[in-house]
């Protein structure tokens, strides 16, 4: 098996709003109480002046975040994907979305690998929440070197809600973060048989997966970030080339990665596809790689997944 | 309390039945919407967008204005009167309410002209308020924020947040006015669920308080000025007024809350009776 180098993406984050910070000096960050764990506290040491700690008021901090963007400004907002999206979901949707201000969600804690902290803050429902919101876009970094360049997008490409979605745990590098485009899903490799479509964590065991069933089955693996707009041109090209698609995520089963590609290919390709993902059910406490195990959310339950959708 | 002309109370008190003829008059052509706490609003407008705060109706984004926020959103009809009679927008687009196509949607939208933020779910409004205050502090721009919420509106828990937020930020640069006419959908406030002492709710969360009549013009113009003269700390206005204020059957009932003239004969009477009131401005010399 591949041996990877791991990073955090918070640190990342955290190091990307600080050259954000120096280049917009208006730019503000807010947090809920958990910036030594999403790691805006790094931002607010260097700009204290742009750094707001909202206190334990997600709803709040999320209408805070929507009233400094009516001024014109780049705001981040950050704390927990469970507290991010779930608890103030009618501020995002009301406040954020509906008039299309400039806040940029860059929720932490995604998933279940938050871990031993269990089901109440293992969000596996947040791209649901995000993506069904009218102007709101919703991107997946796969690991460190991606989250700088997700991070930078959303600030600078476009005005208008953003929702970025990282992880607790240090994440294998899979890219080189060059040649990044934030609306373009990536082909990290090449195959003629079936494609997985993993996003997040799951990219660097669909490349494993892939490795695995070499010889047996050609495997592409295509790594989507967006996942709203989705990069609906690389899901039909899959589907056009290759002869199944599975999908892969941290997440639960609806709503997420593998709904939004059955949608694409329902409409312009009808293709046999699988899904992997947390099938509906909350999580439980462990360690986060273990319950990544625990779920089938690895190599092993890719190449199951490809197994069954080229049978 | 700077000198003010006799003239100038009339007008704005005359203003205020203008408001209200227009509330009339936008919610029986929609045949929906929100009378009831759009008539106890009609003075506290008035005063904010004729009197108090700095505008400019040719330039609504202008970075330095004073920001409005209409937490209590549903008071949609009142505000965009005084929008339109203020010159934000063309007056006949009033007649547009809530029709397809129109600017002027049920709940206020930042498409229109002259409005600051979008709202109309309850309790978000107060800490858009915080966020811009927030921003005024921080740019050194001297811009005032005022931020309209209705009684019933105080349920919402997100508005607790938002007020000791404030408070902790001592943003006097925002001011929190309550339209405390006793009165929500299902019926009044302290029956459905208690809010007195509100006074001591507000003090206990770091601000300011100042009780007042909220049709009482010159009160309004008081209370704001206190306001900016209080250093630190956040001020709230509870302006006690009257549900359904200026239109008799209206009055002091949840039934008009969310229902607009239901007859020919009482959107007549409605007009009638605020004419009345109107006229009734230039007799009166109490003050």
């Amino acid at each position: 098996m591949k041996k990877w180098s791991f990073e955090s993406q918070r640190v990342a984050y955290a190091e990307t709003l600080i050259e954000l910070g120096k280049k917009y000096p208006d730019m503000v960050v807010l947090d809920a109480d958990l910036s030594t764990s999403t790691q805006t506290a790094r931002f607010g040491k260097v700009y204290p002046d742009r750094f707001f700690n909202m206190g334990i008021q997600e709803q709040n901090m999320m209408g805070v975040a929507a009233g400094f963007a009516t001024t014109g400004r780049i705001v981040f907002a950050s704390t927990f994907a469970v507290f991010a999206t779930g608890r103030a979901y009618d501020i995002i949707r009301q406040s954020i979305c509906y008039p299309k201000l400039n806040v940029k969600i860059v929720a932490s804690h995604a998933g279940i690998t938050v871990g031993a902290d269990g089901a109440s803050h293992q969000m596996i429902e947040d791209l649901g929440l995000m993506t069904t919101l009218p102007n709101m876009k919703v991107f997946v970094p796969a690991d460190a070197p991606q989250t700088r360049e997700v991070v930078r997008g959303v600030a600078e490409e476009f005005s208008g809600p953003a929702y970025v979605r990282l992880s607790r745990e240090k994440v294998p590098t899979v890219t080189d973060g060059h040649d990044f485009d934030l609306f373009r899903a990536q082909v990290l490799r090449d195959g003629s048989d079936v494609t997985v479509i993993a996003t997040g964590l799951l990219v660097a065991a669909a490349l494993e997966a892939a490795e695995m069933l070499k010889g047996d089955v050609d495997v592409r693996v295509v790594n989507m970030v967006p996942i709203k707009p989705i990069d609906r041109e690389a899901v039909v090209k899959a589907a056009r080339e290759t002869n199944g698609i599975v999908t892969a995520e941290e997440h639960n089963i609806y709503n997420g990665l593998g709904s939004r590609v059955a949608e694409v290919l329902v409409e312009e390709h009808p293709t046999p596809m699988r899904r992997l993902g947390i099938p509906d059910v909350f999580g439980i406490s462990g360690g986060g790689w273990e319950l990544m195990d625990y779920f089938n959310l690895n190599a092993r339950g890719i190449v199951e997944k490809v197994k069954e959708v080229i049978m | 309390m700077p000198v003010v002309s006799i003239e100038k109370v009339q007008r704005l008190r005359t203003l205020a039945y203008d408001i209200r003829r227009w509330v009339i008059e936008m919610t029986y052509r929609a045949g929906s919407g929100h009378p009831g706490g759009s008539l106890s609003a009609a003075e506290i407008l008035t005063v904010l967008y004729f009197h108090e705060m700095r505008l400019d109706p040719e330039h609504p984004r202008w970075p330095d204005r004073d920001r409005f926020v209409l937490s209590k959103g549903h008071a949609a009809p009142a505000y965009y009167a005084a929008l339109a009679l203020r010159g934000f927008f063309p007056i006949e687009e009033l007649y547009t309410l809530r029709k397809i196509g129109s600017r002027l949607q049920g709940h206020p939208s930042m498409d229109l002209p002259g409005v600051d933020m979008s709202t109309g779910s309850l309790g978000q409004g107060l800490g858009v308020g915080v966020g811009m205050a927030l921003a005024g502090k921080l740019d050194k721009r001297d811009y005032r924020v005022y931020v309209l919420l209705g009684d019933g509106e105080l349920h919402e828990g997100s508005v607790w947040e938002a007020a000791m937020s404030a408070a902790h930020h001592s943003l006097d640069n925002l001011v929190a006015i309550v339209d405390r006419n006793m009165i929500q959908l299902d019926g009044p406030t302290e029956e459905i669920l208690r809010l007195e002492s509100l006074e001591a709710k507000w003090r206990g969360f770091g601000w300011h308080v100042v009780e007042i009549n909220g049709h009482d013009v010159v009160q309004i113009m008081e209370a704001l000025e206190i306001a900016r003269n209080v250093k630190g700390r956040p001020t709230v206005i509870i302006a006690r007024t009257i549900k359904g204020k200026g239109v008799s059957y209206m009055e002091n009932t949840h039934k008009y809350h969310g229902k607009p003239p239901r007859t020919e004969e009482e959107y007549r009477k409605a007009i009638e009776e605020i004419e009345e009131a109107r006229r009734k401005v230039y007799e009166e010399v109490e003050f």
